[in-house]
This record gives structure tokens, C-alpha cells and sequence, in this order.
């Protein structure tokens, strides 16, 4: 026995599946409400005084970055068979959390336009549901993660009230940044950050140990342990090491009844009146799948057989290089100047008084451009902790060499949105399992055409910003370097036809009345924002649905 | 450049050696305890006291001397402070990475002796250096669990680079106040060079 009670609870009227910010925030609202509830996570819950030792582990060369919150080995094996290779283990994080526990915490509404790509360029999906529809939820979202931000994007969708904690003020390459633009026609403004610009919530401000990125040992960043704590006090129970195999249905086959989950004392299961599948945008429709049983052979909530299909990330541009003088990056590990002037006009020049970014060539339909969201990086080049870890010098001999290779760095960043393409899945690979001889999920995955044109694109009004800074550029990377940035949309998605779609506008399956999928699985098309702020409005929008439903 | 007592405390800290939940503000400011406040000989007993041997201590001491740069004063009370916060304190994970420390320390102190006639502790900064490049460590990659000069890398010479280049001090040297594993406010990254 491992000391912990992991038996299914007797009188659960919701079971989440999942502890990251979907299911997390679900949970406490729910649990708020005075609903039983238990949520069952497959990863560990993390100490939180063992962050500082995790951030060593992330700074210190000989561990992955992928170790500091466990991630790895045959709990997590997957495939991936496609024509671009998929990092999944760079990509998520498990435990009470979520991948929050690793995440940057750059939290951003979607655009008007984002919701209607169909309608207004004829392509990908549109929404079933419009920007003012899931305007209230993203007030709420903003107040629950503690979003710091400022009014000052005159790009951004409308907005009744302001962010709850005020923005980090720019830092100083931004301004260096910002003088640029504004010779060229290009507006910069701040940045939304989950993160503590002040105290909140019981949580330190930020205090500057430059780790976001994979950990913040103060606990100023947002993560969503800090919701799966709410909703303990509120009385429902999170159950860590405790992943779910599958979900099994009544004999009407159109309700779930019981959730099979694995623990370090054996299996278990888990009845309750309502489901919620939260377990990030692979595993939730791995889930499904391996729900699969002789009612529903091609897995659960998957008569339109669009379960794992329509797989999305956003995709990475950046450049960058040196300039003649100091830049004081790696004091902090976040953004703190972006531009989206690029977001719903990606292929407009833009002139001002020092010179121009020049319009795209091919503005015809066939050439046409996805949004772009272009950043403006506080931590470009080497830090000197990293530098000396690594190299092979010490004494007097490394110190010069830090000091000659810290200081003048600078750097852009950009996303822009992959197009919902059916062949871009999460299929099953059965020929491999992991630790609970399950099949492991495969990532056919690769990048269509539309998308490098906007990568090509990102990159060259980056070069026009660093050619008018006078940056010596000595790096890029575009359509052939590019990555995912980690935000895993599409795979069960959205619609109002049971033929098209897997889930309703509440996020119900149309399938299955009782059970609820919370993920940006459930996104029909990307746009080129950051999804969790989005992630975080739907799940307390699915809360309030099934408030009314219980 | 004088690196202080503080720097050390704030290096240690700033790896959680002590540090109680969410205790980052209070790590930062911290008040140090008395009996370690005055001086190196009360910081090394203070060492011995939590279970990190004299022998151990002053063997990162005379690696850290043979690897910090020049410039750098303070080192001993420095190097004496941090590796006792770190591995001083109890507990299971602690234990063991002591034991691995000290045993690779003595097998360094056996080269020593077999190179040098010896022990580490007695020769000057610019012998030990050379005696570990001619083990490999500058060219080893750190590893618990590897060669000697991997696992000298990872034990001691990284140990010791982590220690000073996330500590204000050693930032400064390099030029940034505010060094990655520093928690030093969000004053810095705001503000231009200073002329
Ligand atoms: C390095 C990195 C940086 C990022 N930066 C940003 C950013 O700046 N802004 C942004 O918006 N997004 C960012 N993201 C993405 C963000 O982390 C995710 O969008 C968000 O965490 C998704 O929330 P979720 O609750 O849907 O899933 P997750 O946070 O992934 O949580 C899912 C949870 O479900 C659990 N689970 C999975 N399968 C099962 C099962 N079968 N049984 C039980 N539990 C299970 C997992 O263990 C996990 O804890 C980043 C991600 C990474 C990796
Ligand atoms: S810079 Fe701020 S948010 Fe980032 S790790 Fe440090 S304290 Fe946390």
C-alpha cells in the first residue's frame, strides 16, 4: 500500500479526468458549488518546495529538460509516424497541474475572426460559437489564472473590464524594440501574463528567477495545482497516480457509467452521474479510443469518426542576432512587449517615418496568409549560468568568454496557426504499449503549405524590425526550422452537426449525453494565440452547463 | 569582486536548501543564523554540525580557488557557506549525493596523491587545475554516475560554477545583477546599462 487512499469515492456525482487547467478549474467550480466531486490525475502531485531543486535540475546541464517534472519512460511512450516528427514529451506535463506546471503563462484572448475563418477567408472551420458568445468566460478566466495586463493593444477584441493585475511594465529591449517599430508604422504594446505583477490569490509576485520555462519557484506563475487546491478545500478529491484505461458505458450505450483507473495498489473504478475528459489535447482523444467496446468499436463518442482527427499546433518563427550594444536579456524567463499588428492583416506593409515593412507579394486567395502574433524576447542568447555549465573552460579563461557572449543578444518570436487537415491525427499505435499495456497514442503529423507561407512571412517582417535596429543577424528559423509550440487543438472538435463534429457547443459529446470533453481538443480551427486563456473560458463555460444539468 | 556570505546564502537558498514553502521572499531576505554569522571558522563548524566533513569542504574549497576567476575574493567563506546549506542538511536525498560527493572527492585526492605526492587540499590553484584537466574534466559531460572527470564535473565543478553564476555576485562579474536561479526582483530587467 502507498499510504495514499486511492479508492474510487462512494458518492461521486462528477468524475474529472484530468487536473490541468480545464479539468482543475472545472473541478472547483463544481466542488464550489457543492457538487461531489473527484478528479483522477494520472501524474504525481508535485511538493511545492521541491521547485527550487527542479529548477537546478532545469539549469544544470545533465538532465533533460523534460525530467524536471518526470516526464518520460513507458508511462509515456508514444509513436509518431508522420512526415514531421512530434516532441510529445516536450510537450505536456503530468501531475496535479497539468502542463501549466511547465508552461510560459502567455495568456491571450482569440480574435473575432478566429472564431469565423470559414466564413470570412474559405478555409479551415468556423466556430459554432462567436467571440461574444465566450466574452464572459474570458473575464472569468482572466480573474481565475490572475491574468496581468494592460489596455494598450489597440489590436486586441473588445473588452468590457480590465485584467485583474496590472501589466509588467516594458523591459528595456523593448523599448529598443518599440523605437524601431515605430519607424517602420509597427505598434507594439504589452503582453497578458499569468503571472503575479503583484501578489494574488494567496501567491508571491513575481520575483524574477528567469526559469518560467519549465518551473517557477515562486509559485508567481500561474499553474493549475493552485485550482486543484481550491477545489480540495471545496471538498472534492484529487486522486494523483491514478490514470484512467478506460471508460465504460451503461447498456444503453449512451451514458458513461464508470471510469477503470490504475494506481500503485491496483485497478479501481469510479462511477459517477457526469464525465469530464480533461486530459490535454493527445490524451483526451486517446482516451476515447481506447474506450472502444462492442457498442462503440470505433471508440467512445466517435460515430462521426473525427475522434483524433483535425490534429493543430501553432507553429514557431523567430531570428536573431546581436546589436552594438547592451541588451540586458535573462533577467526575467517572460514577455513583456508583443505586436499583433500582423494578427488579422498578416500580409500588410506598414510605413512610417524611418522606412517600412513591406506588403506580402501574392495577396491572392491561393497565396493567402494565416494570422500572425509576433513577440519580442526578454531572454535572447546564452545566459552565463548555462554558458558555464557547459563549456570547457574555468577560471579567468571562462569569464571572458561570458563576458564577451552575454549582453548584446536579441531576439523575435512569432506564432502563427496551423489549418484543421484530417490527415493530421492521433491514432492508436497497437503495435506498442505503455506501463498499463495500453496502445500507445501515434502523432501522424505535418505542415501544410499555407502554414510555411505564413512562417516565411513571420520571418520576413522580423528581418525588416532587426534591419532597421541594425541587428547583425546570425539566426532564423522559418518553414524548414520551424516546431510545434506545444498547444495540442483540433482532436475532438467542435460543431453543431453530430456528422461533422464530436462535440456540441457545451462541449457534451453528441454521442454520449453525460460526458464532457474540456480542451482545446475541442478548438475547430487554431488561430495563432496561445489556447490555455481560451482552454480555461470553455471549461468554466462547460462548468456552468453542467451545473444546470445536475 | 568580494563575494560575501550573502551571496552564498542566496545561492543556496535560491536551490531550496532550507527554504520552507513558498518561502521565496523570505529566502531572499532571510536573516542568517548567529552562530554563522562571524566568520569562516563558525561557518565550516556549522558545516560539521549538519554532517559535511572538513576534508570534503576543503577540497571545493581549493577546486573553487582553482576555478573562479582571479578577480574573486571571499571565496573560502563562500564555498564554505554554499556547500554546507547544500549538503549539509538530513534527509535521504541529501545523504546519498553526499556520499557520491565525498567519494568522488577522494578519488580525487587519490590522483592527487599518485600524480602530485600530495593531497588536493596542499597544492596551489594552478596545479589542481591542471591536475583536472589532465583527468578530462573540462571536456567531461556532468554525470552522477560516470567516469571520474564526469562525475567531478557534475559533483564538484559544476556544484561550484552553479553556485557563483546564479549568485549576484558572479552575475555581476558577467554583467547582469539579476542571473538565471536569482530571484532578484523585477527592477533589473527594466532598467538600461548602467554607464
Ligand atoms: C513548454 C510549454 C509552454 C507552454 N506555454 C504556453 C503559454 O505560454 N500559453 C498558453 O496558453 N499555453 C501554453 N502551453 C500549453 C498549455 O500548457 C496547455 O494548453 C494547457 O496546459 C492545457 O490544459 P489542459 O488542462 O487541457 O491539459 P494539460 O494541462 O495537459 O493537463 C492534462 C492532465 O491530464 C492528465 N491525464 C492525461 N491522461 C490521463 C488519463 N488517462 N487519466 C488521468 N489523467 C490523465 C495529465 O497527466 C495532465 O496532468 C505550453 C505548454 C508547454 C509544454
Ligand atoms: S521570472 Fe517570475 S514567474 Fe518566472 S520563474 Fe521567476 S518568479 Fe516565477
Amino acid at each position: 500500500m502507498s499510504g495514499v487512499d486511492r479508492a474510487p469515492s462512494q458518492t461521486a456525482e462528477v468524475c474529472v479526468i484530468g487536473s490541468g487547467p480545464a479539468g482543475a478549474l472545472i473541478a472547483s467550480v463544481l466542488a464550489g458549488t457543492g457538487y461531489d466531486v473527484v478528479v483522477l490525475e494520472a501524474g504525481p502531485r508535485f511538493d511545492f518546495d521541491s521547485r527550487p531543486k527542479r529548477m537546478e535540475r532545469a539549469i544544470r546541464p545533465s538532465h533533460s529538460n523534460d525530467s524536471v517534472w518526470g516526464m518520460g519512460g513507458e508511462r509515456d511512450a508514444f509513436s509518431a509516424s508522420g512526415e514531421q516528427y512530434y516532441p510529445l514529451n516536450a510537450a505536456r506535463a503530468k501531475g496535479v497541474g497539468g502542463s501549466t506546471l511547465r508552461w510560459q503563462g502567455m495568456v491571450m484572448r482569440l480574435h473575432e475572426a478566429d472564431f469565423e475563418r470559414r466564413t470570412r477567408d474559405g478555409i479551415g472551420a468556423d466556430w459554432p460559437l462567436s467571440y461574444g458568445d465566450l466574452r464572459p468566460y474570458y473575464a472569468r478566466a482572466e480573474q481565475e489564472l490572475g491574468v496581468a495586463g494592460a489596455a494598450d493593444n489597440p489590436f486586441a477584441p473588445p473588452r468590457e473590464e480590465p485584467t485583474p493585475l496590472p501589466a509588467f511594465p516594458p523591459s528595456y529591449s523593448d523599448a529598443i524594440f518599440a523605437e524601431a517599430c515605430e519607424r517602420l508604422g509597427v505598434t507594439t504594446h504589452s503582453v497578458p501574463n499569468a503571472r503575479n505583477s503583484e501578489r494574488y490569490d494567496g501567491r508571491s509576485a513575481c520575483v524574477g528567477y528567469g526559469t518560467c520555462q519549465p518551473v517557477c519557484p515562486s509559485g508567481a506563475k500561474y499553474d493549475a495545482s493552485t485550482h486543484a487546491e481550491k477545489a480540495e478545500r471545496e471538498g472534492a478529491r484529487v486522486i494523483d497516480r491514478a490514470p484512467v484505461k478506460r471508460l465504460a458505458t451503461d447498456r444503453s450505450g449512451t451514458r458513461v457509467e464508470r471510469a477503470i483507473y490504475a494506481t500503485p495498489d491496483g485497478e479501481h473504478t469510479q462511477r459517477a452521474r457526469q464525465f469530464v475528459v480533461a486530459c490535454g489535447g493527445i490524451e483526451t482523444p486517446r482516451l476515447l479510443l481506447l474506450s472502444e467496446s462492442e457498442q462503440h468499436p470505433n471508440g467512445l463518442a466517435n460515430s462521426s469518426g473525427l475522434v483524433g482527427r483535425y490534429f493543430m499546433d501553432h507553429l514557431f518563427a523567430g531570428m536573431g542576432g546581436t546589436l552594438d550594444r547592451e541588451t540586458r536579456q535573462n533577467h526575467i524567463g517572460f514577455m513583456t512587449s508583443e505586436t499583433h499588428q500582423f494578427y488579422d492583416e498578416p500580409g500588410e506593409g506598414t510605413s512610417g517615418a524611418g522606412g517600412e515593412v513591406p506588403a506580402w507579394k501574392g495577396n491572392s486567395r491561393a497565396e493567402d496568409l494565416g494570422p500572425i502574433k509576433l513577440e519580442f524576447l526578454n531572454y535572447a542568447g546564452p545566459s552565463p549560468v548555462g554558458s558555464a555549465l557547459g563549456g570547457e573552460q574555468w577560471g579567468d579563461e571562462l569569464l571572458s568568454s561570458l563576458q564577451s557572449e552575454y549582453g548584446e543578444h536579441i531576439a523575435m518570436g512569432g506564432l502563427v496557426g496551423q489549418l484543421p487537415r484530417a490527415e493530421n491525427r492521433i491514432a492508436l499505435d497497437r503495435n506498442r504499449t505503455d506501463d498499463q499495456g495500453n496502445p500507445v497514442p501515434d502523432i501522424q503529423w505535418s505542415i501544410d503549405g499555407r502554414t510555411k507561407r505564413t512562417l516565411k512571412r513571420a520571418n520576413e517582417i522580423q528581418r525588416a524590425i532587426l534591419e532597421e535596429l541594425g541587428v547583425e543577424i546570425s539566426w532564423s528559423v522559418g518553414p524548414e526550422e520551424t516546431g510545434p509550440a506545444y498547444h495540442h487543438m483540433g482532436t475532438t472538435r467542435m460543431g453543431t452537426d453530430p456528422g461533422e463534429s464530436v462535440v456540441d457547443t457545451r462541449l457534451r459529446t453528441h454521442d454520449i449525453s453525460n460526458l464532457t470533453l474540456a480542451s482545446s481538443s475541442v478548438f475547430p480551427t487554431s488561430g495563432a494565440m496561445n489556447p490555455t486563456l481560451t482552454i480555461a473560458a470553455l471549461a468554466l463555460k462547460a462548468a456552468a452547463h453542467l451545473d444546470r444539468d445536475l | 569582486m568580494e563575494l560575501t556570505r550573502r551571496d552564498a546564502l542566496v545561492a543556496a537558498v535560491g536551490t531550496g536548501v532550507g527554504v520552507g514553502g513558498g518561502g521565496v521572499a523570505l529566502s531572499i531576505t532571510r536573516s542568517e543564523p548567529e552562530e554563522e554569522a562571524s566568520g569562516s571558522a563558525s561557518a565550516a563548524g556549522a558545516g560539521r554540525k549538519k554532517g559535511v566533513d572538513r576534508e570534503l569542504l576543503a577540497t571545493f574549497v581549493a577546486v573553487a580557488r582553482a576555478i573562479y576567476p582571479s578577480t574573486l575574493t571571499g571565496i573560502e567563506e563562500f564555498v564554505r557557506t554554499y556547500v554546507a546549506e547544500q549538503l549539509g542538511t538530513d534527509g535521504e536525498k541529501t545523504e546519498s549525493r553526499r556520499t557520491a560527493t565525498r567519494e568522488t572527492a577522494s578519488e580525487l585526492d587519490e590522483l592527487a596523491a599518485s600524480w602530485h605526492d600530495t593531497s588536493v587540499v596542499d597544492l596551489d590553484p594552478g596545479t589542481v587545475a591542471t591536475l583536472l584537466r589532465e583527468i578530462g574534466v573540462d571536456i567531461a559531460e556532468p554525470d552522477p554516475s560516470g567516469t571520474i572527470a564526469q562525475r567531478l564535473r557534475f559533483h564538484v565543478v559544476n556544484e561550484l560554477h552553479y553556485a557563483l553564476y546564479t549568485s549576484p555576485t558572479g552575475g555581476r562579474l558577467v554583467g547582469i545583477e539579476n542571473p538565471i536561479g536569482h530571484p532578484g526582483g523585477t527592477a533589473s530587467y527594466q532598467q538600461g546599462p548602467s554607464t
